[in-house]
């Protein structure tokens, strides 16, 4: 009996307790629900202003005071509903072209914008790019993307590693497969990981029809292929864990500059640049967009030197603007590479499930 | 006549529901494949399902998913029988702890077991890494707890007097096993069996991290042909082939729960002190517990790991947005998010889950009747079988205008969640219903009870530990969800797994170190919750 009394008493005190931490439900949330019903988009105004919705991948992340400032000045409302990677964010897009979920997408990015202009997701809208973002536009259809932003996929290497063990660290594609650096390399796989895409990207672009020979090389050299880019950098790169093997791990030109360890003004890695493909991200309006004009505001604004300036902390990628200042760390240690290698999205495109099945092949032999 | 009419008020909600939330975006996204250029395309569909290489991830599917399953049985019974019969010491805070691994996001949990196995890891010498032991290893880890689970509530109510008798009239402890005790589980070990292969055979994350690229699944290769290479039509003869597997399992299953007398008498027996004949189930459960530790302590180490020593850091980094702004909001105000989903999505999926609980376990009168309750009972099982992927995108062109224009509501994520959930609140409950004699229910509309009085005495006492359990399961599903979340999910207000993808996903010691505190806190208010609900008692019912 006595029991059972402090049975009821511990769940009576514990359980309302937990239900009440939560606010009960979602419901009584109504702040943010209640901007979301379709009504609301109805009474919008006609001018640039009223609500803008951005549909966005998981990444994008911009300061909530940089956003707060464009919604008073502007009248804006933005919404952002960010959500998957990129290529699930591309997937999206084209499947609900002419009827899209929001009014502007940012996120697309070069090695996925062929699909979705083809589908004719994108409609009309050309800015006044800052100085610099001219050499990022899509060669077709830069008439609907704007880019954004710019970073790079590059191999990085424990710098501190090599110089422990006294070998002269890698520089080159072709160093990879030199048995000097056997069983060093780890990448994360391109079927399941856009930065692995990426890699692969590099190396056709290198190679040109000779990448699957390359790839035999690098596999025979012991080139370790997990699935995703955290996998690879936080498990078996020496640099991302205590348990790390592996001193050479595909990355981002970016990644340096947070390896920096504390009371040290030098970097513990550094990206390879002669290995780095570029990737680019735009921003469109889109066909069939309720607030078109608020659309094209929120593309001015992602172009204005504040966001530029606020891309490298929130984001991890460089400013398409050429005069924007980056950090500090940044400054120092994140270098980018001057000739990147690239692959025209068309050229994606048309062999990307051929490079792909072809890839799969080779590795998994 | 009658009886028709209740059975179709009864089961109107939850088919509705699952109709418009499952039924349409499925097919509606199966339909886009399937038709290309305003023609049904059944040849392009019949090319997709001879390629070698759907028949290879076909097979390793349905193998590494059974191979799993049989391996969780084997090592769930045991424990079940000893954290719900023995008196363990601890033993609810053991059956609390072992629903954490339900809701760890598979991206850590991927990085903890690889922690282990890989090149540098303290187990590599077993050479697991990317191996399909590993991949079995995590699908077990992820999945013993709904068989001990949903084995132990059955277990628990479980009269012991056949048992006893059986012994006392000189039969072995292997006999009394095999023709007593068995017999009257099998119900509630076939429904936990075919949860736990539907969960394995839709699992992403573990597969892909454990196996590296070298091995697919049906719902990775979904994935990937949806994604990356838009590929629809492909990607919809997949979901159908998933589809028709997943069909004939269930009607398997079925066949294998059937028994022809389901109703047994129950009694609340106490646990009884330990024997030394349980020295077995004993070492078996230790063994579950030490499979489902290890990757837990490394966790829980790596979370107080900060700048190569000792330190609180980043657990006291939660309360902000990451190292960089990484978050939107802080990872508290992710927790609070996701309680309140779970509430939301749990009381979606007990009442939808106690409708079809009660609707297909009230007996039939015509063998067309028992045949439409059948249906009913596999239909609302698809969910768990069907590709998140297929789901999410379905969402979106087929709940995008009225009257069914979902896809911006604010409820979606926890309807999704409930859509997940409910088969587990199902499959608890129904081995339990069933067992209840239709003559106690007769007795008591005979001396007068309505069926809403008949219900609460002669119903809710047996089914109210079920149901506890059943909404443990349903709040931790939905605490850990991550497929439809993160697809569904807005920037503004993540759930926690979400945000620790997002932390883990960058580089940064700092962001590794807090989304290893986050799934520690995640974990630990898992487990606070459901040591609670184990607790939660009605006095009147519970004096039955």
């Amino acid at each position: 009996m006595l029991r059972r009394l402090r049975t009821i008493s511990l769940a009576s005190v514990l359980v309302p307790a937990v239900v009440l931490a939560g606010g009960c439900s979602t419901m009584g949330n109504d702040d943010s629900t209640a901007t979301d019903t379709p009504t609301d988009i109805s009474s919008r105004p006609d001018e640039v202003g009223g609500k803008v919705v951005l549909v966005s991948h998981e990444s994008f992340n911009l300061p909530k005071k940089l956003i707060a400032d464009f919604e008073s000045e502007s009248g804006i409302d933005l919404v952002t509903r960010a959500a998957g990677d990129a290529g699930t964010l591309t997937a999206k897009l084209s499947l609900t072209a002419g009827n899209p979920t929001g009014d502007l997408a940012f996120g697309v990015d070069n090695t996925f914008a062929s699909r979705p202009l083809d589908e004719g997701v994108f409609a009309a809208y050309e800015p006044t790019l800052p100085a610099g973002a001219e050499e990022f536009a899509l060669e077709e259809g830069a008439d609907r993307l704007t880019p954004i932003d710019v970073g790079h996929v590059c191999v990085n290497i424990d710098t501190a590693w090599f110089d422990k063990q006294s070998i002269e660290p890698p520089q080159t594609f072709a160093d990879l497969a030199d048995p000097a650096y056997q069983d060093l390399l780890v990448t994360p796989g391109a079927s399941t990981s856009s930065t692995g895409m990426a890699f692969l990207l590099s190396t056709i672009a290198e190679y040109g029809d000779e990448w699957p020979d390359y790839w035999s090389s690098l596999l025979d050299n012991g080139a370790l292929v997990v699935d995703g880019w955290e996998d690879a950098y936080f498990t078996d790169f020496t640099q991302g864990s205590a348990k790390g093997t592996r001193p050479i791990v595909v990355s981002y030109d970016s990644s340096p500059a947070f390896t920096v360890p504390k009371g040290s003004d030098e970097s513990s890695t550094a990206a390879l640049l002669d290995t780095c493909f570029r990737q680019i991200e735009y921003a469109g309006v889109l066909e069939g967009a309720d607030n078109p004009a608020g659309a094209e505001a929120v593309i001015d604004w992602l172009l204005t030197d504040e966001v530029q300036a606020a891309l490298p902390t929130s984001m991890y990628v460089f400013p398409v603007a050429e005069d924007v200042e980056v950090p500090a760390d940044w400054a120092k240690f994140a270098v980018q590479p001057t000739e990147p290698l690239e692959v025209s999205p068309a050229d994606i495109a048309a062999n990307r499930e051929q490079w792909l099945s072809e890839w799969t092949d080779i590795v998994t032999r | 006549m009658r009886r028709w009419s209740s059975l179709a008020l009864l089961a109107a909600g939850p088919v509705l529901v699952v109709a418009v939330f499952f039924v349409l975006p499925v097919s509606g996204m199966v339909a886009r494949g399937f038709w290309s250029d305003g023609a049904l395309d059944l040849r392009g569909v019949v090319e997709v399902l001879s390629r070698p290489r759907v028949a290879r991830v076909a097979w390793f599917t349905v193998w590494s998913s059974g191979v799993a399953t049989a391996v969780a049985v084997l090592l769930g019974l045991p424990a079940a029988f000893v954290l719900h019969r023995l008196a363990l010491p601890g033993r609810r805070a053991i059956r609390a702890a072992l629903l954490v691994p339900f809701v760890l996001p598979t991206v850590v949990v991927g990085v903890a077991f690889r922690l282990l196995l890989s090149e540098g890891g303290p187990l590599r010498s077993l050479g697991l890494d990317g191996s399909p032991v590993a991949i079995v290893a995590g699908l077990v880890f992820f999945n013993v707890a709904v068989v001990i689970r949903a084995v132990g509530a059955t277990w628990e109510g479980l009269d012991t007097r056949p048992a006893e008798a059986a012994a006392a009239l000189g039969a072995s402890p292997a006999q009394v096993w095999w023709t007593v005790t068995l017999p009257a589980l099998r119900p509630a070990i076939v429904s936990a069996a075919s949860i736990v292969f539907l969960f394995c055979a839709t699992a992403f994350g573990i597969v892909l991290t454990l196996g590296g690229v070298r091995y697919a699944t049906i719902e990775t290769e979904i994935y990937l042909l949806t994604t990356t290479l838009f590929d629809l039509q492909a990607a919809a003869a997949l979901s159908v082939l998933q589809l028709v597997v997943v069909v004939a399992l269930l009607a398997l299953a079925a066949r294998l729960r059937a028994v022809p007398d389901a109703t047994s008498s129950r009694t609340t027996a106490r646990p009884r002190r330990i024997r030394r004949g349980d020295a077995p189930a004993l070492a078996v459960t230790a063994l579950v517990l030490a499979l489902v530790a290890a990757p837990i302590a490394t966790l829980v180490l790596g979370s107080f790991r900060s700048d190569g020593g000792w330190s609180l850091v980043n657990y006291r980094a939660l309360s902000g947005v990451g190292s960089n702004d990484a978050l939107l909001v802080p990872v508290t105000q992710a927790l609070l998010t996701s309680l309140r989903t779970a509430v939301d999505a749990t009381w979606m999926a007990l009442l939808m889950g106690m409708a079809v609980a009660v609707l297909v376990t009230r007996r039939s009168q015509s063998r067309g009747e028992r045949r439409v309750r059948d249906v009913l009972d596999g239909f609302f099982m698809l969910p768990l079988g069907v590709s998140a992927v297929t789901l999410g995108f379905g969402f979106l062109i087929t709940l995008d205008r009225p009257p069914v224009d979902f896809r911006d509501s604010a409820l979606l994520v926890p309807i999704a969640q409930a859509l997940v959930a409910l088969p587990l609140v199902v499959r608890t409950l129904v081995p339990v219903l069933a067992g209840i004699d239709d003559r106690q229910r007769q007795a008591a509309a005979s001396l007068g009870a309505s069926p809403w009085r008949a219900l609460r005495t002669v119903e809710l006492p047996v089914v109210w530990k079920p149901l506890l359990a059943a909404s443990g399961f349903a709040f931790a599903a939905s605490l850990g969800e991550f497929g439809a979340t993160s697809f569904l999910a807005r920037d503004d207000n993540p759930t926690v797994p979400i945000v620790i993808f997002r932390l883990i996903g960058h580089p940064g010691e700092l962001n590794f170190g807090m989304a290893l505190a986050a799934s520690v806190v995640l974990a630990a208010t898992t487990a606070v919750v459901m040591l609670a609900v184990e607790r939660l008692r009605v006095p009147s019912v519970g004096a039955f």
